[in-house]
C-alpha cells in the first residue's frame, strides 16, 4: 500500500510539474505573470515551512530575509552582472546574511515568542525598506528593473512565459535540493529537535547550532525568491513584503499540511490564487473575505486536532492545553 | 536663556516623545497581558486600537460630554471586540501558536475591513475638546495643550494599570495565572475564564488608547499595523511581559520615534531598529528565561 501511495504521489507530482511547464501556453501573459510571482512566493513558503513544520519553529518574519533578497538582487546583483544566477546567488547571500543577523533573537526563543520577534523584524525591515528612499526607492518603489539572462550566453528574458520558465526551473531546483538535504541525517535532526528537544539534548547534539543553521538556510532560500520576485514583476515595492503577506504565507503552510515542504507549494498556490481573484470578482471586500477564510480554515482544517502541536517548547499553559502529563522529560520539561 | 542650554530646540520633541511613549504604552500593555497570561499573540490587538479610533473620530465633536460618550462607546466597543476574540479562540478546536495567529489575524483582516467601509478609507480628522485645542507655553515654546493634557491622562492610566495588577484580587488571580495557571485552576478559578477577562481588559486598554490617542496616532486604514508593530517592539524590548519594563521600553521608543528623528533626521529609519537589535543582542538569552520568571 505504502508503493501504491508512493507511486499515486509521484504520478501526481509528475502531472503537476507537466502541467506548470505547459501552462504558459494555455493562458494569457497576464496570467502567466501571477503564475511567476506566485512561485516566487510559493519558494517562501517553502521557507516558511521548512522553520515551521519541520523545525518548530514558527515564523511570520520570512518576509524579512524575501525582502533583502529582492532589493539585494536588485541594487547589488543588478550594478555586478545581468545574470539570473549571479542575482540569485547575491539574493540568497543577502538573505542568508539577514537571518544570520537575527539568529541571536531566535536561538533561545521557542512557540510564541518566535512568532513575535519574527514579526517585529519582519515588520522593521518593510519599514526601513518603505523609509530608506535613496536605496529603496521608498514605498514608490523601484521600476524600470532591465531584464536578466538566467545563465552566461543565453538571451535576456524578455517575454512573461520567459520570466516564468525560469522561475519555474529555479523553484524546482531549489525545492528539490531542500527536499533532498531533508532526507539525509539533517532532516531527521531537525525533525527529531522539533518533536523532543530535551532527548536530542541529552543525547550529545548542539541543537542550537540545528536551529541557527535551519534559520539561516531558510533566509537563503527565501532571499532567493526574492530575486525571482524582482525578475518576475519587473518592479519591486515594500508593499510587497507587508504584514498581510507574512500571514498569507503562514496560512499557506497551515493548509499545505505545516510539515510538507510540497505541500506548503500548493498552499501557497491556493492562496495567491484565491486572493487574486477575490480582489477581481470582490473589488474593496477582498480583505473582508480574506479575513473570513482565515477564521473558517481555523475551524474548519481537519486532522490536525489530535496531533501534539508540532513546535518547540510551550505553546500554552498545561493547564489550558489539557492534555496528560507525558511520562517523559517533554521539550517542556526542559525548558520551562 | 534655554537657548544658551544647547538642548532648547530639542524640548518640543522631547516632551512629545513622551506623549508618543505613553500612548504606546497604554496601547502596548494590553498586548502585554494577553502575552503574559494566555500566551496568546493577538495580531488583532492594533484593530482594537482603531475600533478606538474611529469612535473618537466619529463622535467628538469639540465639548466635553462627547470626550466622555466617545470613551464609554470606545472602550465598551474595543472590550467586546476583546473578549470576541477570547471565545472565538477558546472555541477553536486546535488551541496551539499557528492557530491563534491565524485566527486573530483573520479577525484583524474582517475588522479592518468592517471598519474601512463604514468610516470610509480616508482619515478621519479627530477633534479634541475645544477647552484644549489651543496650545500653551512651556519654556519659551508653544506647545498642543491637549498633548500636555494627555500626558497626565496616560500617567495617571498607568498608575492606575499598576495598582489594579498589584493590589486588586484580580490583578493576583491575572499574576497568579501567569506563575502557575494549573495552581490556580486548583484553586477553582477557571482560567478559560481569566483568559476571556484578560483579553477583553486588553481591549479595553486599547480602546482607552485609541481613543485618548487619536488626536496623536490618528485613525485610518494603516492605524492597526502601525499600534501593532509599536507595541509588538515595545513588549519584546520589555522583556515579554513585564508592564515596567514595557513602559521603560515604550518611552525610550517615543523618544526615538520623535528625538531621534529630530537629533539625527537621515538615521531616523533605522534607529527603532537598532534600539531592538541591540537590546535583543544584549538580552536574548535572558528573553527566554524572564519570560519564564515573569
Amino acid at each position: 500500500m505504502p508503493r501504491a501511495l508512493r507511486a499515486l504521489r509521484r504520478g501526481i507530482t509528475a502531472v503537476v510539474l507537466v502541467g506548470l511547464v505547459l501552462a504558459p501556453s494555455a493562458v494569457d501573459d497576464y496570467t502567466v505573470a501571477l503564475l511567476a510571482r506566485t512561485l516566487a512566493l510559493g519558494l517562501v513558503a517553502v521557507s516558511v515551512a521548512l522553520l515551521t513544520g519541520v523545525a518548530g519553529l514558527p515564523t511570520l518574519g520570512q518576509t524579512a530575509p524575501y525582502a533583502a533578497g529582492a532589493y539585494a538582487s536588485v541594487v547589488v546583483g543588478g550594478q555586478l552582472s545581468d545574470v539570473g544566477l549571479v542575482h540569485l546567488g547575491v539574493a540568497a547571500a543577502a538573505g542568508a546574511a539577514l537571518a544570520a543577523a537575527t539568529v541571536p533573537l531566535v536561538v533561545s526563543a521557542r512557540g510564541v515568542v518566535v512568532l513575535m520577534i519574527t514579526l517585529a523584524v519582519g515588520e522593521l525591515v518593510v519599514t526601513i525598506v518603505g523609509r530608506w528612499r535613496s536605496v529603496t526607492g521608498g514605498t514608490d518603489g523601484l521600476a524600470g528593473i532591465p531584464p536578466v539572462r538566467p545563465l552566461w550566453g543565453l538571451p535576456v528574458l524578455a517575454t512573461d512565459r520567459a520570466r516564468y520558465l525560469y522561475a519555474l526551473v529555479v523553484v524546482a531546483v531549489l525545492v528539490g535540493v531542500v527536499l533532498l538535504v531533508l532526507r539525509t541525517r539533517v532532516g531527521l535532526l531537525l525533525r527529531a529537535g522539533r518533536d523532543d528537544e530535551a532527548r536530542l539534548r541529552a543525547s550529545g547534539h548542539r541543537v542550537a547550532l540545528h536551529v541557527a543553521g535551519v534559520h539561516v538556510a531558510a533566509g537563503a532560500v527565501a532571499g532567493a525568491a526574492g530575486s525571482l520576485l524582482v525578475v518576475a514583476q519587473q518592479y519591486v515595492s515594500p508593499a510587497d513584503f507587508g504584514f498581510d503577506t507574512s500571514a498569507l504565507l503562514l496560512l499557506a503552510v497551515v493548509i499545505g499540511g505545516t510539515w510538507s515542504v510540497g505541500g506548503a507549494l500548493i498552499g501557497a498556490a491556493i492562496v495567491i490564487a484565491s486572493r487574486d481573484w477575490l480582489f477581481g470578482v470582490l473589488p474593496g471586500q477582498a480583505p473582508l473575505v480574506l479575513g473570513l477564510a482565515f477564521v473558517a480554515t481555523v475551524y474548519l482544517l481537519p486532522g490536525a486536532g489530535h496531533r501534539p502541536p508540532a513546535v518547540r517548547g510551550r505553546l500554552l499553559p498545561p493547564a489550558l492545553t489539557r492534555r496528560p502529563v507525558p511520562d517523559r522529560p517533554s521539550p517542556t520539561g526542559v525548558r520551562a | 536663556m534655554a537657548a544658551d542650554l544647547g538642548f532648547d530646540p530639542y524640548l518640543v520633541p522631547a516632551v512629545d516623545g513622551v506623549a508618543y511613549g505613553l500612548l504606546v504604552f497604554v496601547a502596548a500593555s494590553g498586548l502585554v497581558l494577553c502575552f503574559g497570561v494566555a500566551d496568546i499573540l493577538n495580531l488583532a490587538h492594533g484593530t482594537l486600537y482603531a475600533i478606538g479610533g474611529y469612535t473618537a473620530a466619529a463622535l467628538l465633536d469639540g465639548g466635553w460630554s462627547s470626550l466622555v460618550l466617545a470613551l464609554a462607546v470606545g472602550v465598551a466597543a474595543a472590550t467586546t471586540a476583546g473578549a470576541l476574540v477570547a471565545v472565538l479562540l477558546t472555541r477553536a478546536a486546535r488551541r496551539n501558536h499557528l492557530t491563534q495567529a491565524l485566527l486573530t489575524f483573520g479577525l484583524a483582516l474582517v475588522g479592518g475591513s468592517l471598519l474601512v467601509s463604514a468610516f470610509g478609507p480616508d482619515q478621519p480628522p479627530v477633534r479634541v475638546p475645544a477647552a484644549l485645542d489651543g496650545s500653551v507655553v512651556i519654556a519659551g515654546h508653544r506647545y498642543a495643550a491637549y498633548r500636555l493634557v494627555f500626558i497626565g491622562v496616560a500617567a495617571l492610566i498607568a498608575g492606575l494599570l499598576h495598582l489594579a495588577v498589584r493590589r486588586t484580587r484580580a490583578g493576583m488571580l491575572v499574576r497568579a495565572a501567569v506563575d502557575d495557571a494549573e495552581m490556580v485552576a486548583v484553586l477553582g478559578v477557571n482560567p478559560a475564564r481569566v483568559r476571556v477577562g484578560v483579553l477583553a481588559a486588553a481591549g479595553a486598554l486599547a480602546g482607552v488608547a485609541g481613543v485618548l490617542g487619536a488626536p496623536i496616532i490618528g485613525p485610518g486604514p494603516g492605524t492597526a499595523d502601525v499600534v501593532l508593530l509599536l507595541s509588538l517592539v515595545v513588549v519584546v524590548l520589555g522583556g515579554l511581559g513585564s508592564m515596567g519594563g514595557t513602559l521603560l521600553a515604550a518611552l525610550a521608543v517615543g523618544q526615538i520615534q520623535t528625538l531621534g528623528v529630530a537629533l539625527a533626521p537621515s538615521a531616523a529609519p533605522f534607529l527603532l531598529f537598532a534600539a531592538m537589535a541591540a537590546v535583543l543582542a544584549v538580552r536574548a538569552r535572558g528573553l527566554a528565561t524572564a519570560r519564564r520568571a515573569a
